[in-house]
């Protein structure tokens, strides 16, 4: 089954469209994601840890973007092998679209299930799929626009290799 | 008064003694010094091609022994199917290969890739996380009729098409029935499913390998229902061992239902492991392995279309079935669309034409073989269901128009080649009338009206083909093995019994009724008889336990062994009591000579045999043990009525079974008290068919229903307190004891009487629903009132 969902972002259409295809920023954002490694023009190694229903697993795999038209649209797809728990693929056509706060995020995503998830997460598998893409785009939307209760000015970490203060510091790297 | 023991007596089931005391012997239970564990790395994706496996890194990891892989496997056969069918045109099925281990593709989810032996299970789980699989996904084929188009992806490449084979039963009545629709009165088309489902025994498949170098025997313990048809299958096709070098045992086993009927992979893997590796190799499925790779049953896809005349008699039936076979071909998966299924389409009724379509189809699911009525239950509810129909489009009461359509003249040739030697379908009707107490039902329904619910009534009749099979026919129709049965009576010096059999008993109840019978022909305690089975190494060969087979076919084996047991004894009674042969007589355990007082007891005659001291030794061996085959001469048809009553909860579509009444003629019957219980668990899963089960596949083949989660049995409070009555007897006329089977009844007979219930309550809240296939769900009943409104 196809969602789809759409959010606002207050920051330009670049910076959003930069930001979602950057390494550093899918890392922090993808839910449970580990490590990922790569570019964007030759794809990124992922490893994500998830829990789907009843079955929790390591899944190691690929995040290819595609049909990449900046600053306007691009798709994102990916596949993970979980070993015993089977494997899990999804993908989402994103739009950035203009508005007068930034922009509006529109986006349709699926996700499909192989192997034991399939077997025991079947049901659900919708529902994890509008969660993941939930956080996902939750995550892209604080990463770009630092969460709204800390001061973003503040830069504490300007290593910005613990996670959290990462997410503060991206934005203002980007305009600064 | 009933009797308390032998034939007739509801002996208490001795098996129960261990079975409910945690003393039973499973195959899992069985653990041989020095045994290594297999996993098996099973397929995740449905259709694929294995560009490499790579199996370095796992097999360095602590406690492996080895892993194979399909190229382990080159060289050894694959898995045979026991049954060739010749389709319409008079050309062979198209049979593809069915390897150990998957070779160059997987098929279905759940195929295995490899195989990791260790020391440990949990050691070699860990391996299989390690195994590098580079598997290139193709495109599933799941649904049947897409599978057939052309283009269509090929499960197996070597073959022409996904078609196994096309097959019409009777060809040459095609055109006859054709013009007897189109010149019929009235004409009720039915489009169904009979959706796939899962066996699932409460004891998963498990199978434990050993190999002895001392005199270079092979012995594999199995979770089967037949272990003679196992070693001769795996022996003679697979492993290539001769049988006296090849011992297979089924101990106790929990359930089988048909899915442990058939030769499965990890059975002959473990016995070639085995001796690969030296070591004792076991395997124990999980839940979820087995819903990926039991054998399922019935997916069946059906278009029925029932002629009457004017004055409402059927004069031709017409049917046309896509019956999947799955990714291969299970053993006797082609002949249950087949002859476990058109040669049951006449059913109850004289329909002088009839003509039986079937298109078996490869899909990349989990292959489809035969599940407690094999056949006979998708005959019965296509037939059953569109007879239904057809009352309600004519107007007139269900079970007279069933009525004025029986066979009521036996014998029986019916348009679909077989014979019915005996029945009487009136009597199981009347006595169906008396215990469903008809003439309150309207009272009923007015009382649950009240409560905001529907009743609905529900009837059915059905036949079925049991006792398989006469081996000269089968035979003629593709079988590739006959299917007799055997038995040894050993009598022992002290006069106690042991009865070796080729029937597997695992929730039958065997070990107490066949005594019984053995018991009645010599008068003697059932307790001095015990039953042997399940041991290849023990038992004569006998082809096991299915299609309601066992009392028929292997009890009179049984009957003609003791029948040699009681000609021999009578000779030397004779001697002892110096008189002549033809005057003895044997009644109570005791030899009298006919006429006098003079006798002697079964005791002094069996030691005689043993201490042949005084013994006419130039006219007779000693000893007093016998062995006898038994090729039945046709099939037993047992035949029933069943009724029901439903409530259906017009809020949420919620059905439930509120009376479930069945009436069945099984002949002459040795234990009524396992009887019932065998009809009543036929009853449940049934009921589970007809409103819980089912197994689905997504468009990709992955296999959503793998567990209780997602797959519903049927629980105690799903089912009624069952009324079951077999007192209308009509005795098998070709066998000894005159029975019939009663194994499959309940499970054929119920689904179509709960759907055609649930139609009935339906109408009565004024909704005009003609179908709802099963499981009728909630969701399923509540959408198909809401589409009608």
């Amino acid at each position: 089954m196809e969602l789809s969902d759409s959010r606002p972002i207050a920051a330009s259409a670049d910076i959003v469209f930069k930001a979602i295809t950057s390494a550093e920023v899918l890392q922090a954002c993808v839910p449970g994601c580990k490590d990922l490694t790569g570019t964007a023009e030759e794809g990124f190694e992922a490893t994500v840890v998830q829990k789907v229903g009843p079955v929790k697993a390591t899944f190691k795999g690929q995040v290819v973007l595609s049909d990449m038209l900046a600053p306007e649209s691009l798709t994102l797809t990916g596949e993970g092998k979980g070993g015993a728990a089977g494997f899990a693929k999804g993908g989402a056509h994103v739009r950035i679209e203009p508005s007068d706060e930034g922009v509006m995020l529109h986006y349709t995503f699926d996700a499909k299930v192989g192997g034991k998830l399939a077997q025991l997460g079947s049901r659900i598998i919708d529902g994890f799929a509008k969660k993941m893409a939930d956080q996902f785009f939750t995550n892209l939307q604080e990463h770009i626009e630092g969460p709204q209760e800390i001061d973003s000015d503040v830069d504490e970490d300007p290593q910005g290799s613990d996670e959290g203060h990462s997410k503060k510091g991206w934005l203002k790297k980007l305009v600064s | 008064m009933p009797k308390d023991s032998g034939i007739g007596a509801p002996s208490k089931r001795r098996e129960d003694v261990r079975f409910l005391t945690g003393a039973g012997n499973y195959t899992d239970d069985i653990n041989v010094h020095g045994q290594a564990y297999v996993h098996f790395l099973r397929s995740d994706v449905a259709h694929g091609t294995i560009n490499s496996i790579n199996t370095d890194a796992a097999a360095a990891m602590s406690g492996v022994i080895r892993i194979f892989t399909g190229v382990d496997f080159e060289g050894v056969g694959g898995l045979p199917c026991g049954w060739q069918v010749t389709d319409r045109f008079g050309e062979a099925m198209q049979e593809p290969g069915h390897p150990v281990l998957a070779q160059g593709k997987v098929r279905h989810v759940g195929d295995p890739i490899a195989a990791i032996v260790a020391d440990s299970l949990e050691e070699a789980r860990n391996a299989a996380e390690a195994i590098e699989l580079d598997i290139t996904e193709l495109p599933a084929v799941v649904d049947m009729k897409a599978a057939l188009e052309d283009g269509a992806t090929k499960v197996h490449d070597d073959l022409t098409s996904n078609l196994c084979y096309d097959w019409g039963f009777v060809e040459d009545n095609r055109d006859a029935v054709d013009d007897a629709i189109k010149n019929a009165a009235h004409v009720t088309t039915l489009e169904l499913v009979n959706q796939r489902l899962v066996a699932n025994p409460m004891e998963p498949r498990v199978a434990v390998g050993d190999y002895s170098r001392a005199n270079d025997e092979s012995t594999l313990y199995t979770t089967s229902q037949n272990p003679h048809v196992i070693r001769l299958l795996m022996g003679a096709f697979v492993l290539g061992i001769p049988e006296h070098k090849l011992r297979v045992v089924a101990p106790d086993v929990g359930g089988g239902f048909g899915t442990k009927i058939f030769h499965y992979a990890e059975e002959a893997f473990c016995t070639f492991a085995a001796k690969a590796c030296n070591r004792p190799v076991k395997w124990t499925a999980s839940r979820s392995e087995a819903f990926m790779s039991d054998a399922h049953g019935r997916d069946h896809v059906t278009k029925i279309e029932l002629a009457l005349d004017v004055d409402n008699n059927f004069t031709a039936l017409r049917t046309e079935t896509y019956a999947n076979m799955g990714a291969y071909l299970s053993t006797f998966a082609p002949s249950v669309p087949t002859w476990l299924h058109g040669t049951l389409m006449a059913g109850n009724y004289k329909t002088p034409l009839i003509y039986v379509n079937v298109k078996a189809v490869f899909t990349n699911t989990v292959p489809v073989d035969a599940y407690r009525g094999a056949g006979r239950p998708e005959a019965t509810f296509q037939l059953e269901r569109v007879v239904d129909k057809a009352a309600r489009e004519l107007g007139v009461d269900p079970i007279a128009l069933r009525r004025q359509n029986f066979i009521t003249e036996f014998p029986y040739a019916t348009p679909v080649a077989v014979e019915y030697d005996t029945g009487d379908y009136e009597a199981t009707m009347v006595k169906l009338e008396e215990i469903a107490d008809i003439s309150g039902f309207a009272a009923r329904r007015a009382e649950s009206e009240k409560h905001g619910k529907l009743r609905g009534f529900g009837v059915n009749c059905y036949i079925e083909a049991c006792g398989i099979a006469p081996s000269n026919l089968v035979g003629q129709l593709g079988a590739r093995a006959g299917l007799y049965d055997a038995a040894t009576v050993r009598v022992n010096a002290t006069g106690s019994i042991s009865v070796m059999v080729g029937a597997h008993s695992h929730g039958q109840g065997h070990e107490t009724s066949f005594p019984q019978v053995v018991a009645e022909m010599l008068g003697i305690d059932e307790g001095m008889i015990d039953i042997v089975h399940g041991d290849s190494s023990k038992i004569p060969f006998g082809m096991g336990t299915y299609g309601s087979r066992s009392i028929a076919v292997c009890g009179s084996a049984m009957v003609r062994a003791t029948e040699k047991i009681i000609a021999k004894a009578k000779k030397i009674a004779a001697h002892l009591l110096e008189a002549a042969e033809a005057d003895i007589e044997l009644k109570d355990g005791q030899f009298s000579v006919a006429g006098t007082d003079k006798s002697v007891a079964w005791g002094d005659v069996t030691l005689a045999a043993y201490v042949p001291h005084n013994y006419p030794l130039e006219d007779i061996e000693p000893g007093l043990e016998e062995t006898a085959f038994y090729d039945p001469a046709n099939f037993t048809y047992p035949a029933g009525a069943y009724a029901c009553e439903v409530e259906v909860d017009p809020e949420t579509g919620q059905v439930t079974v509120d009376r479930f009444v069945a009436a069945d003629d099984f002949g002459n019957i040795i234990n009524p008290m396992i009887v019932s219980g065998q009809v009543h668990g036929g009853l449940a899963q049934g009921i589970g068919q007809a409103l819980l089960e089912n197994c689905a596949y997504d468009e990709n083949g992955q296999l959503l229903s793998a567990s209780y989660m997602d797959y519903a049995m049927p629980r105690a409070d799903d089912v009624p307190f069952y009324e079951v009555d077999h007192s209308a007897q009509t005795p098998c006329t070709h066998n000894p004891l005159g029975v019939k089977g009663c194994g499959e009844a309940g499970a054929i007979g119920s689904p179509p009487t709960i759907i055609n219930a649930v139609i009935d309550a339906l109408h009565s809240g004024g909704y005009d629903v003609t179908h709802i296939d099963m499981p009728a769900s909630p969701s399923r009943v509540w959408a198909a009132m809401n589409a009608v409104k």
